[in-house]
């Protein structure tokens, strides 16, 4: 028998195995239980084994049994930072890039109601930046002191000026938080570092998290949880698009991944100006960015993408009469595991998927912008320009388990009557229908190689079905 | 590089810029290079910039000053109220020089200097000045620092 991986995730809802062939890389099976960290992660992950097993055909060995978590509310960060365009924003994307999820994001000096509201919100880490390399010191140091103040004692990670890291470091430290001092997320106006911050959040996670979070119950059944589950699914998204050891992978790539509560888009694309004549101005934006849009998720928040894409349109889009849209989104969000039971529901879950792609990838990609100056007009380019993205992949229960998802998928695509928005003009579109984004990211620490073979053999063309197949929820 | 310059700690950090829908960028650059050859940190946002822009930059950098190049005639309409905002960000006793191509038309330099005195620039350039001209004003006013030129908030 060759060897072969377990590549767990401990979802919110689900776990997911998937057992994977290493000398063929290929998925050997997949099997799926409840998410149970709240009580006893063992429980569920015993039973998504058991189904993986009964798939399989019984028992095996694995080489590696790696997994990576969000459930019990994910990597739940604070980021704090100076000035909100600046500082601020880098933290964020630090953060984002992670694999955390935000639930708080401060700029400036933290007022009291601030840290009374980071007390509440008993983050799992806090990231604080603020001040370039030089730049302002007071701050940082006034915010380190403020949280060291108060009841927040969770891990925090120092990524500001270097000139006040050591000084915000031993405040925190007095009271009582373990600290982590690493490089500036924006060492120079206008510079952007954020693998050390990310590489630090990792290191909590793993050191820390996994532990506060009773996932290292499991730690007979697996043997290392690596990263939040967004994280593996941008180190797969990375691996995929660069390929590795001299192989080439798919090129730049946008991954969108429509989920219940949000939607997720990562890209993996320099998004400079593609025309010569345009000009960047802002904050430059990483190479690899995720951006998770709270209020577009196809449950939880059906009624905020009711809101956010208009009732009218979403309507129009469905073929339904308006009327009736407020019901069905109602009826999603107050059963968060529904799936669509008639032609209505699935022609709503449809436009509803197509509106949350549509807004997430339009977020996600950079805008153009006319300047009219004394010489004449110029064009202003903000954030990444995604036109020339060669790959877009789809992910998330909407896309893979609906009937048309081209039709949902085509919504990320650069729109003539928004020429304004940089998105992706002709890529190929795929699917990743086997869900094997996150455990192609999981194996990328151990195997790169064949993480790369796996994640290529199962990316699957897009193409849609009958209107009327069975459809669900993510 | 400048003796009171050369501690990286100490250096002082400048925020330049050219304001508004003007891009003219190639006398910003040759100030720009000359003040870093003087030993200053240079954080250059470059043509078109807004001016929440430069104030965002000198409170995230914590500068010294800020320069504002205005070289298409509109500069008294982008500069107003440039020292409001400063002191709206915790700025007010940042240094702040505005140069340039700074009024429509040949009107007398005085009026003009006194113009965007009124609206808080603690020096104002006309065309053609050297930029050896500019540092020099600088180090004089980084030395009394009776018209700003202090960290803000220090």
């Amino acid at each position: 028998m060759s060897a072969a991986a377990l590549l767990i995730d401990l979802g919110s809802t689900y776990t997911k195995v998937r057992a994977v062939d290493l000398e063929n890389p290929r998925i050997l099976g997949a099997g799926q239980g409840p998410s149970t960290v709240a009580t006893d992660v063992t429980v569920g992950l015993a039973k998504a084994l058991a189904d993986l097993e009964r798939g399989m055909g019984g028992r095996r060995e694995f080489t590696y049994r790696l997994a990576s978590s969000s459930a019990a509310g994910g990597l739940r960060m604070v980021t704090v930072g100076l000035v909100r365009e600046l500082t601020a924003a880098a933290a964020r994307q630090a953060a984002l890039g992670a694999g955390a999820r935000l639930v708080g994001t401060f700029a400036y000096k933290l007022t009291a109601a601030d840290v009374a509201r980071i007390a509440d919100l008993a983050p799992d880490i806090v990231l604080l930046a603020g001040g370039t390399d030089g730049g302002n010191e007071d701050v940082i140091v006034h915010n380190a002191a403020s949280l060291a103040a108060c009841s927040v004692t969770c891990p925090v990670v120092v990524a500001g000026n270097r000139q006040a890291a050591d000084e915000a470091a031993s405040r925190l430290d007095a009271g009582g938080s373990p600290v982590t001092v690493t490089e500036n997320v924006m060492p120079e106006f206008g510079v952007l570092d954020i693998e050390p911050t990310r590489a630090a959040i990792r290191q909590i996670f793993i050191d820390r998290i996994v532990h506060a979070k009773g996932i290292d119950r499991a730690a007979e059944m697996l043997d290392r949880v690596l990263m939040p589950t967004p994280a593996a699914v941008l180190d797969g998204a990375r691996l995929l698009a660069d390929g590795c050891g001299g192989r080439p992978g798919l090129g730049s790539l946008l991954v969108v991944d429509v989920g219940g509560a949000t939607t997720d888009v990562h890209s993996v694309a320099k998004g400079g100006p593609t025309r010569t004549e345009v000009v960047y101005r802002g904050l430059p934006e990483p190479y690899l960015k995720r951006t998770v849009e709270g209020d577009l998720g196809m449950r939880h928040n059906a009624r905020s993408i009711v809101q956010a894409a208009g009732r009218e349109a979403l309507a129009d889009d469905a073929g339904l009469a308006p009327e009736r849209i407020e019901a069905l989104a109602r009826l999603a969000s107050e059963d968060v595991g529904r799936l669509p039971r008639s032609g209505e529901e699935r022609a709503f879950d449809k436009a509803l998927a197509r509106a949350a792609v549509r807004l997430a990838v339009k977020r996600h990609a950079g805008t153009l912008e006319t300047v009219h100056t004394a010489t004449g007009p110029v064009t202003v380019q903000y954030g990444k320009d995604l036109s020339a993205v060669e790959t877009i992949l789809g992910t998330g229960g909407a896309l893979v388990h609906g009937p048309q998802p081209a039709a949902i998928l085509e919504t990320a695509l650069a729109d003539d009557a928004d020429p304004f928005s940089l998105r992706p003009r002709t890529p190929r579109m795929v699917l990743d229908s086997d869900y094997i984004l996150f455990a192609c990211g999981l194996l990328a620490a151990v195997e790169p190689d064949a993480a790369l073979t796996l994640g290529l053999a199962h990316m699957h063309p897009v193409a849609d079905g009958p209107e009327n197949g069975c459809s669900s929820a993510a | 590089m400048s003796a009171d310059n050369t501690n990286a700690e100490r250096r002082r950090t400048l925020v330049t810029g050219v304001i508004g829908s003007d891009t003219h960028i190639v006398g910003n650059r040759i100030l720009g290079m000359a003040l870093e050859k003087a030993g200053y940190t240079v954080v250059a946002l470059g043509a078109l910039t807004p001016s929440d822009e430069f104030i965002k930059a000198a409170v995230e950098t914590a500068a010294d000053a800020i320069m504002v190049s205005s070289l298409y005639g509109q500069g008294e309409l982008d500069c107003r109220d440039f020292r409001n905002l400063c002191i709206e960000a915790g700025l007010e006793d940042i240094l702040l020089y505005v140069g340039g191509n700074l009024v429509v038309g040949k009107q007398p330099w005085a009026e003009v200097e006194q113009r965007y005195r009124d609206m808080g620039f603690d020096r104002a350039f006309p065309p053609g000045t050297r930029t050896d001209a500019v540092i020099a004003a600088l180090e004089d006013d980084f030395r009394a620092p009776a018209t700003g030129g202090h960290k803000a908030g220090r």
